[in-house]
């Protein structure tokens, strides 16, 4: 019983994603709208300095959101090493 | 000059990738393979991404010795950086749960670890 | 530990492993690459000095004290050259101009100068600095846990 409703949820899943990527709804690939690239495109050189648009877009234009991503490698690594620590009992005798 | 790619195959590609992520999250019940259906959905999410922002013909975006012609448009790609270094972090906070489990009840079946003990 | 083979040949691959590694992360705003892909090839070749020698050689060489300094001077690094352009707006580019790094390129396809960038260079070296040691401390405390060992002596 569980497996055929499993069965159906995912083939309703499946089908919703498919069709919502397909011609009608889903732009055509290869054109997207591009207004805020085409100033970053042809100004990123004399702002920023750098021949990198993609280095200047994360470091320079949206350097906020590598902010939050630092923070968050941060808090990853502390949380791992605070969990694999191994709690010795040190037997006191009296 | 409109060349179209039949179906939009790389959208397509990235729906299914998600589509199989979605069955093993249904069906499966080892811990490790529900990890690796983490794995291929935040594949898929990045694929989609990356896709969105391509320009029929266009060289990459960087101008050192660059042909001439269109570039494609570079924030989808500083966005799929962010979202590649999220989803290694969590990732490796996932599978230090997973070995705990393991160290404290002896089996990585989901339907087992799921009952609080008093 | 592996053979005798496998351990001369990782000490021999290291050197050009962590060479390319410095190179991406310096080549930041020149090429493809940067920080965060930089850190991804030094910390693969720590892996692989993981697998060919066993995690407690490992362990005399990489403390988790030197590991733990570096990622916090990454982190503040970075947070005080965001705040070093505080007069205008958050996260201004303050080195664009100056003779340290503040070169403007030719407008248009060019060969690359190193000394131009502004401020990104120098982010660069303070986010790889940081994903090395974190990463390569995530994976040193996996392999310990799994043999019964603690990562700090």
């Amino acid at each position: 019983m569980r497996q055929v409703v499993g069965l159906i949820l995912l083939l309703v899943l499946v089908a919703f994603l498919v069709w919502g990527v397909l011609p009608p709804i889903m732009r055509d690939f290869g054109y997207p709208p591009s207004d805020m690239d085409d100033y970053i495109i042809k100004n990123a050189q004399e702002e920023t300095g750098s021949n990198n648009v993609v280095a200047s877009v994360v470091f320079d234009y949206r350097g906020f959101d590598t902010l939050g991503e630092a923070t968050i490698l941060f808090t990853a690594v502390t949380g791992v090493l605070l969990l694999l620590r191994t709690v010795k009992r040190k037997e006191e005798s009296s | 000059m409109m060349e179209h790619v039949p179906l939009n195959f790389p959208f397509l590609a990235a729906a299914l990738l998600v589509g199989i992520s979605f069955y093993i999250l249904i069906f499966k019940r080892n811990l490790i393979k529900l990890i690796m259906g983490i794995a291929i959905l935040a594949s898929g999410v990045n694929l989609f991404l990356v896709a969105l922002g391509y320009r029929a013909g266009g060289n990459a975006p960087i101008y050192t010795d660059v042909p001439e012609g269109l570039m494609v448009l570079p924030v989808p790609q500083a966005l799929t950086l962010t979202s590649i270094v999220i989803n290694v972090a969590v990732l490796a906070l996932m599978l230090t749960m997973v070995v705990h489990i393991y160290r404290h009840t002896g089996d990585i079946d989901a339907k087992k670890s799921r009952r609080l003990k008093g | 530990m592996l053979t005798k083979i496998v351990r001369t040949v990782a000490n021999q691959l290291i050197l050009f492993i962590l060479i390319f590694g410095l190179y991406v992360i310096a080549h930041g705003h020149l090429t493809p690459g940067g920080g965060f892909q930089g850190g991804a090839v030094i910390v693969s070749g720590v892996v692989m000095l993981l697998v060919a020698f066993s995690s407690q050689e490992l362990k005399k060489s990489l403390r988790e004290r030197h590991l733990s300094i570096m990622e916090s001077s990454g982190a503040l690094i970075f947070i005080g050259l965001a705040f070093a352009g505080i007069g205008i707006v958050f996260f201004y580019n303050f080195l664009v101009g100056t003779p340290i790094f503040g070169r403007i390129p030719v407008t248009g396809p060019n060969p690359g100068d190193i000394w131009t960038g502004g401020v990104i260079p120098l982010m660069n070296l303070a986010v790889g600095l940081k994903v090395v040691a974190g990463l390569s401390a995530v994976v040193l405390a996996m392999a310990l846990f799994s043999s019964g060992e603690d990562i700090e002596e």
